[in-house]
């Protein structure tokens, strides 16, 4: 058995790992096993992130995928969470729908990338489009299969006390399949950073993306690795975003 | 008004005429007849998938007859039978609702004072917030019943609401039951595997068999009643060998006596 960890130590613990990494980043490359040109030094980089951001620079790209990010989840995590909603009410729905979205979703997103640059062109259209469909399915798959699997018994209980319509989705529907959309959501946040990687790294004139691409062409290793810091952080973030929203809706299972 | 001076007066509460019901081709229950006296406590006997929960379920509207009519207070249902309430043998608690808000599910907002009242009546006034899986079964189960109760239903349908609980927890649900029924008259019919429980608890037995109900029985003793009785045993006893197909032990037992005398 292992001895009850204190609580602060908790939070920590988790941060051991990638503290100890950038530790020895740091040493190696102060003693010159790590060359320059391959890697810079951790405190290159944050010096990098520093200088960004006093110019105004960092903010403006972060703002700018940040916000990419956001409407292509919110538009794509919108139409598959009616999708999904639709079809696991309703027969009908599933059946004139479900065959067809299926095949769809066996197409990655990502080769669809030129067709994309054709229609939309290289500006934000074509970005957000790319992340809205890479977020869609994933959100649709698990709202449709939460709405398919709650308990029949449960909501025929909701029926045999007069819950119907709105109700009875809003009482007994929707938190029964609340665990299942989640997982969804958990799952397209990461679709979705992947998605706007590489979608930003088609041409463009702002963004994260574009900061790495940039630095690429004068070669400012600092900048690029700074880059992938950052998509790194936003990934975490958006994971401690989702596991709150677990931890708050969810909490009748805990 | 002069409407509900007659649902008053009207001393059939509910009544079955001619109902049949079939699973696509599967018969469950063929051309039965029942009248059920207001504040009448009925239970419900039959070897498992006799089809004695669907007789529940048609009276609820939960599911449609095959054939004939059921009518409460003296109209044919159509669909969800609105006068009653069910409680179900796994209790159905909604898992993402506290115990308070699983009463309150289908509760006008006015009437939410009730909710605890009804929950203070079954004994967990104590327990309105938690969540239904900080309960024991036996809890739940007052739970589900606080939930069928707080809408004060005519008739309370309760469909092996005990059958998962052990032994002790039965007993005092049992007499919880009864003291609720006394309590608020209104009409119960119960199902149960347990002819025990049955005879412990209602004023009519009825055994469905072979699609039919075979067998009626008015339950003639006092309240409260006592399993060590000699009456309460040999109701006990006749109706198990009705539903086993064997002579009641006390019959073999006079037989047996009578031989011996004889020789």
């Amino acid at each position: 058995m292992l001895p009850s960890i204190k609580g602060s130590n908790k939070q920590l613990i988790p941060w051991l790992v990638p503290m100890l990494l950038l530790v020895c980043w740091q040493y190696l490359s102060w003693v010159g096993i790590i060359p320059q040109r391959i890697l810079p030094a951790p405190l290159e980089v944050l010096q990098a992130a520093i200088t960004l951001l006093s110019t105004g620079e960092l903010y403006e790209h972060i703002l700018v995928s940040l916000g990419r990010a956001l409407t292509g989840f919110l538009i794509g995590g919108s139409i598959g969470f009616f999708l999904g909603l639709f079809n696991g009410i309703s027969k009908y729905s599933e059946l004139l729908f479900d065959t067809s979205i299926q095949m769809l979703r066996n197409i990655p997103h990502l080769a669809l990338i030129p067709l994309v640059i054709l229609w939309f062109g290289i500006d934000e259209t074509s970005k957000i489009f790319l992340v809205a469909l890479g977020v869609l399915f994933p959100i649709y798959i698990n709202t449709y299969h939460g709405i398919k699997s709650v308990d029949k018994d449960l909501i025929e209980m909701g029926r045999a006390y007069g819950l119907k319509g709105k109700a009875l989705f809003f009482i007994v529907i929707l938190p029964g399949a609340m665990s299942s959309i989640l997982v969804g959501i958990r799952f397209s946040l990461g679709v979705m950073w992947l998605t706007l990687i590489v979608a930003e790294t088609i041409s463009t004139h702002a963004g994260i993306g574009y900061m790495a691409m940039n630095a690429r062409e004068f070669m400012q290793m600092d900048v690029i690795v700074l880059s992938i810091v950052l998509y790194a952080l936003f990934g975490k973030l958006s994971d401690i975003i989702a596991k709150y929203f677990e931890e708050r809706l969810l909490k009748w299972n805990n | 008004m002069e409407q509900l001076e007659k649902r008053m007066v009207e001393k059939t509460h509910v009544s079955l005429e001619g109902v049949s019901k079939s699973f696509s081709d599967r018969s469950v229950l063929k051309r039965i007849n029942l009248q059920i006296e207001r504040g009448e406590f009925i239970a419900v006997v039959g070897k498992s998938g006799c089809g004695k929960s669907t007789l529940l379920r048609l009276i609820a509207g939960l599911e449609q007859t095959s054939e004939g009519i059921i009518k409460m207070n003296g109209t044919a249902l159509s669909s969800l039978n609105k006068y009653s309430r069910i409680m179900f043998q796994d209790g159905r608690l909604l898992p993402w609702k506290r115990v308070i808000d699983n009463i309150r599910i289908a509760l006008p907002k006015e009437e939410e004072k009730k909710a605890i009242e009804t929950l203070q009546h079954v004994g967990l006034g104590d327990r309105l917030y938690d969540w239904p899986r900080k309960l024991s079964g036996g809890q739940k189960q007052r739970v589900a019943l606080a939930r069928a109760l707080v809408h004060d239903p005519e008739l309370l349908l309760l469909d092996e609401p005990l059958g998962a609980l052990d032994a002790l927890t039965r007993i005092e649900m049992q007499d919880l039951i009864e003291e609720l029924w006394k309590d608020r008259g209104f009409t119960a019919v119960l199902v149960t595997h347990d002819v025990e429980e049955a005879v412990a608890i209602a004023d009519r037995v009825l055994l469905i068999e072979d699609e039919i109900i075979s067998l009626d029985q008015k339950i003639n003793l006092p309240r409260p009643r006592h399993r060590t009785q000699l009456d309460f045993s040999i109701y006990v006893e006749e109706i198990l060998a009705r539903i086993m197909k064997r002579k009641p032990y006390t019959e073999q037992m006079a037989k047996r006596d009578m031989e011996t005398v004889s020789v």
